[in-house]
């Protein structure tokens, strides 16, 4: 059997479960979105705008990961 | 371990890293313009060509507007009522300038990262993600120090009205890091890690698709390769589309500031 060996940076795995966070809030963001305007058509850009702040904000989290992942990958 | 290496198909592959990021001096072995690189010549470029565009539109308006006043017209009339209008208030149109300037300089420094010949979003290094977060964290507090006093803005900011008394320990520290400390930092890093992410996103498809293509030996992997340049396009394409939404979040957030900070409480 092959000696199994693996090298890399933890901080990717650590990018990876950090990222999981943000996926949800963006989903949560967007999905909102959706079903307002499959509620009240004409609202859709009020929505949309307001949502895009949102997602600007959630999405933050899961950039501002992966910088750190590189940040921290070299300890 | 000689049987196993076969099967690593990127062998002598250097991944991109943060060090992609270090580009050489144009002007190498030039005293005092050691520091003058790629990223300087683009936000020069960028800053020339805003310049320029805003001053031939608001130079000549015609009653009846022709094809480029129309899409002067049509920025300006998008900036003023989404970002100004909407999000400062009665008291925009002060502000109006300094968020043209800032969306317009912002979006062109950004687009040099699908721009053919460039390739490389300025904001990708972080000193000008930092710099123009700088700009704009000491204008909204200068605003609000201008309008209510060196005092009351600081109550202003971190003092929301209607809290108890009992509260004001937990929630004027906690406001004072949210509104005054972290702001910038996520303002300035939320725009370069985006740039940066991109970036790094397409040099790994290219750079890996090229690797695949060209240095390695199996069928498989030229096909892998092949598809991976391909796949790059699309990364282009999401690329665009970040890079134009990440310029008009930064201003909107700094739209945002500049009201949070002149807002009446009501």
């Amino acid at each position: 059997m092959l000696p199994m060996e693996l090298t890399g940076s933890l901080g990717i795995v650590g990018y990876g479960l950090g990222a999981i966070g943000p996926g949800i809030g963006v989903g949560l963001i967007f999905a909102a979105v959706i079903e307002g305007t499959a509620r009240q058509p004409e609202a859709r850009g009020v929505m949309l705008s307001t949502a895009f702040i949102g997602f600007a904000l959630t999405e933050a989290l899961a950039i501002i990961g992966i910088a750190l992942a590189f940040v921290f990958g070299g300890l | 371990m000689s049987g196993w290496t076969g099967m690593v198909p990127m062998e002598g592959f250097e991944a991109p890293g943060v060090e992609s990021f270090d580009l050489p001096s144009l002007f190498p072995g030039v005293p005092g313009l050691e520091w003058f690189n790629r990223y300087m010549l683009q936000a020069l470029v960028a800053f020339g060509l805003v310049l320029a565009f805003w001053l031939v539109m608001a130079r000549k308006n015609a009653m009846v507007p022709g094809k480029a006043q129309f899409i002067g017209e049509s920025a300006y009339g998008f900036i003023r009522n989404t970002l100004g209008r909407d999000m400062i208030g009665h008291d925009f149109r002060k502000y109006l300038p300094f968020l043209m300037a800032l969306f317009s300089f912002i979006l062109l420094n950004n687009l040099w990262g699908i721009f053919p010949l460039t390739l490389l979003p300025t904001a990708s290094h972080v000193g000008w993600a930092y710099g123009m977060t700088a700009m704009v964290w000491v204008l909204y507090n200068a605003i609000g120090i201008k309008k209510f006093g060196f005092g009351g803005y600081l109550r202003h900011a971190t003092l929301p009205p209607g809290v108890p008394t009992w509260m004001y320990p937990l929630i004027i520290p906690l406001e004072f890091l949210s509104n005054i400390l972290v702001r910038p930092l996520t303002l300035s890093l939320r725009l370069f890690a985006n740039m940066f992410a991109g970036h790094l996103l397409v040099l790994v498809f290219v750079l890996g698709g090229e690797y695949l293509l060209l240095h390695s030996e199996p069928l498989v992997n030229k096909v892998a390769g092949v598809a991976s340049l391909i796949f790059s396009m699309a990364i282009f394409g999401l690329e665009l589309f970040v890079q134009i939404l990440q310029a008009y979040i930064f201003t909107v957030l700094t739209a945002q500031y500049i009201s949070s900070a002149t807002a009446e409480e009501h």
